[in-house]
């Protein structure tokens, strides 16, 4: 609807595609200009793009920093400890790394969909999916080793793609609600986790309790430096999307239906397919967090296999702006922060939700700064020196 | 005949703290926010309640005063968690469905956050006395409950769950039936021409957001106060955020609707408990509201009616200068 309006207004747009639409200048209806007014900013400079990025993230920190005074928290000290906690020792940096893994695998997905505007917030589901197809290999085969290893990687993959693109079918089909589609499959991927915990396949020998059997004796990935091989696929994933999102006609067609879908139309791509497929590549990724997680960092499938990490991951896409060698460091920053709060919570007996808590503080701040990104405010009688200028 | 019953109270038990939520978020989706953080502004409201409760009880002690600070600081956290999101949206122009979900991951982080802080100072498990939890377990007409079936169907509510219909009520009224509700659904639809129309499209959708936002602030103290019984449980949400969002699809932007349709899915969560079913697994029972969720909103979007539907500027920001 808005992309015919804008059409509509503005001729000289027609089959621009993607191009954004310019802000023209304010109405003239008003007899006195308002004292504020918010205009486009146009081209603004790296530099003053990395100083409001900055500006934002001290905000965050001195917000955050008001939360561990809340709780009568020294911040100062809260924070040296968050820092230590993720680099003190080589163990402890090699969990920060283990954290950093799937946060950034799961961003790369999520943020595939985003940049289609597919609001995917299944990953939690999705990445559970995979866990589970990868571990059903092992307890229904009577593999070990690499071949197992492949067979469970090849599993995940199709589980988790499979989950998304159930969803996407019915929302490039139907415009159904993706958004809450997704959300419920997280919910019904738990529980039917909890189901296979039931199972006596799934249980250790002789056990009561629901909790799925460790399967690292049977599949287990290698180590490279002291850490599963995860981290390597991360890094190449990081790339290999980067190359797709930017150096593919798959890529491009991405971008297109996010920007407009009526201009894919229009330019006659099969929009239903493009939708399809790229959900479906999504929650393949998530599933391959999954198979990493279960066969790389934890060696068996729980409910926290996928611990938040849908959600997290979210966050990640969006400050990175779906830009995948910022994920790689934005990704980096969280699983800090996700480290450094069990420190604080042993040492300094401050809930470890206060990751959980940084992080949508930083997000919200990133997300007003946006703001003085794209516009800038012009002040009464300052827009004709503006303007000339 | 007793079960039935016995199901009926419980969906609407449980349907109470659906119907504040939903409510709360068709305000907010008419003036033309869609507000996807109700799950992480009910832990605000449950941590906020809650808390509050707890910290006035061991300065003054429990009684009416606790359970009125609880609802007045519920309602308070719900408010300040929409106005961050509405400063965000409304003012600074960001992504409405990036918001509303950080909100969530923030909102959850924050009730987690306080409430394990809450533990720590009690030394285990934080739990709000009977005094402060029995006003909001108060039923008003206990002594209807005599008359047969209809008696224990409609009388043996807490007074909670009949204000949560009273607030659907009001806001079915507000919206069809008042000015000033004609002007809300007009800047929910186009705003552009409510703006054009000498309507502060602003001032609206703060207002809207701020107390459907409250609402849902309401609704997670409920699940605290009532559901959990005043013990503070890190999950004590779980999902009904989402779910009241879904409803709001369900009840196709009606207040009214949303009274039945929140029983109904109340009573989604809680059947596995009546009547289990022979060979299907609890453990899938359960995922029951999720599957119902799903299939409605299969079937509303292939039905795709012009006048049950969501408002048309729903989702999107308004910016004058792009008219």
């Amino acid at each position: 609807m808005k992309d015919i309006k804008k059409n509509f207004y503005s001729p000289d747009q027609v089959g621009s595609g993607a191009a954004e639409r310019e802000v023209g200048p304010a109405c003239d209806i008003h007899l006195k200009e308002p004292l504020v007014r918010i205009t486009k900013r146009e081209g603004s400079t790296l530099a003053y793009k990395a100083l409001v990025i900055a500006v934002c993230l001290i905000l965050a920190l001195l917000t955050g920093a008001l939360l561990f005074l809340a709780i009568g928290k020294s911040p100062l000290l809260a924070y040296k400890t968050i820092l230590t906690g993720a680099f003190g020792t080589a163990t402890t940096f090699k969990q920060t790394i283990v954290i950093w893994i799937p946060l950034l695998v799961t961003g790369l997905a999520v943020g595939l969909a985003f940049r289609m505007k597919f609001w995917n917030i299944g990953g939690e589901g999705q990445i559970l999916m995979g866990g589970i197809a990868a571990t059903s290999m092992v307890i229904y085969t009577g593999l070990s080793g690499t071949p197992l290893l492949i067979l469970m990687a090849v599993a995940a993959i199709a589980g988790g793609g499979i989950f998304a693109a159930i969803p996407g079918f019915f929302k490039a089909k139907w415009g159904t609600n993706e958004t809450l589609f997704t959300l419920m499959l997280n919910y019904i991927a738990i529980n039917f986790l909890t189901f296979l915990q039931h199972q006596k396949a799934w249980k250790p020998q002789g056990s009561n309790f629901p909790i799925v059997k460790d399967i690292s004796d049977r599949a287990a990935l290698p180590s490279v430096f002291g850490i599963h091989i995860g981290w390597v696929f991360a890094l190449l994933l990081a790339v290999l999307v980067y190359l797709y999102m930017h150096k593919t006609k798959q890529g491009y067609e991405i971008s297109v239906v996010g920007d407009s879908i009526n201009t894919a139309r229009y330019a006659g791509m099969n929009t239903a397919k493009i939708q399809v497929r790229t959900i479906a590549l999504s929650g393949a990724l998530c599933g391959f967090v999954g198979y990493m997680q279960v066969a790389g960092a934890d060696g068996t499938l729980t409910q926290s296999t996928s611990g938040g990490v849908g959600f997290t991951a979210i966050t990640v896409a969006w400050l990175a702006k779906l830009n995948p060698f910022a994920m790689i460091i934005v990704a980096m920053f969280i699983a800090v922060l996700q480290r450094g709060s069990l420190a604080i919570q042993s040492t300094m007996r401050i809930p470890a939700s206060a990751a959980d808590l940084l992080t949508g503080l930083i997000l919200f701040f990133m997300l007003a700064t946006d703001f003085f990104i794209e516009y800038k405010l012009v002040f009464r009688g300052h827009s004709k020196t503006e303007e000339e200028a | 005949m007793t079960t039935l019953i016995n199901l009926l109270n419980a969906a609407v038990r449980s349907g109470t703290p659906l119907l504040l939520a939903t409510s709360g978020e068709i305000l907010t989706q008419k003036s033309g926010n869609l507000n996807l953080g109700v799950e992480g502004i009910m832990y605000m409201g449950a941590i906020g309640g809650l808390g509050a409760a707890w910290y006035f009880e061991q300065a003054f002690g429990g009684g009416a005063l606790a359970a009125i600070a609880c609802f007045v600081i519920a309602f308070i956290m719900g408010l300040l968690g929409s106005l961050i999101y509405s400063i965000l949206t409304i003012t600074l122009r960001a992504n409405q469905n990036v918001t509303g979900l950080t909100l969530t991951i923030f909102g959850t982080g924050f009730a987690k956050y306080f409430g394990e802080h809450m533990g720590n100072q009690a030394g285990g498990y934080v739990a709000v006395s009977k005094q402060t939890t029995g006003i909001f377990t108060y039923t008003p007409f206990a002594k209807l409950t005599e008359i047969p079936v209809i008696g224990p169907l409609l009388f043996s509510y807490n007074w909670m769950v009949y204000l949560a219909v009273v607030f659907a009520l009001i806001l079915g009224w507000f919206l069809n039936r008042t000015r000033k509700g004609l002007m809300l659904r007009s800047v929910g639809e186009d705003p552009a021409t409510a703006d054009t129309a000498g309507i502060n499209v602003t001032r609206y959708r703060y207002g809207a957001t701020l107390i459907g936002g409250g609402l849902g602030g309401l609704a997670g103290m409920y699940m605290a106060m009532v559901g959990q019984n005043g013990i503070w449980a890190t999950d004590c949400v779980s999902g009904y955020g989402w779910l009241a969002i879904a409803l709001v699809i369900f009840a196709t932007w009606s207040p009214l609707r949303a009274i039945y349709c929140a029983i109904i899915f109340g009573g989604l969560d809680v059947m596995y408990m009546y009547y289990p079913i022979k060979g299907l697994p609890t453990q899938i029972y359960i995922s029951l509201p999720y599957f119902v969720t799903i299939l409605v909103l299969i079937f509303t979007s292939m039905r795709q009616s012009k006048e049950h539907n969501i408002p048309a500027g729903t989702g999107l920001n308004y910016y004058r200068e792009d008219r």
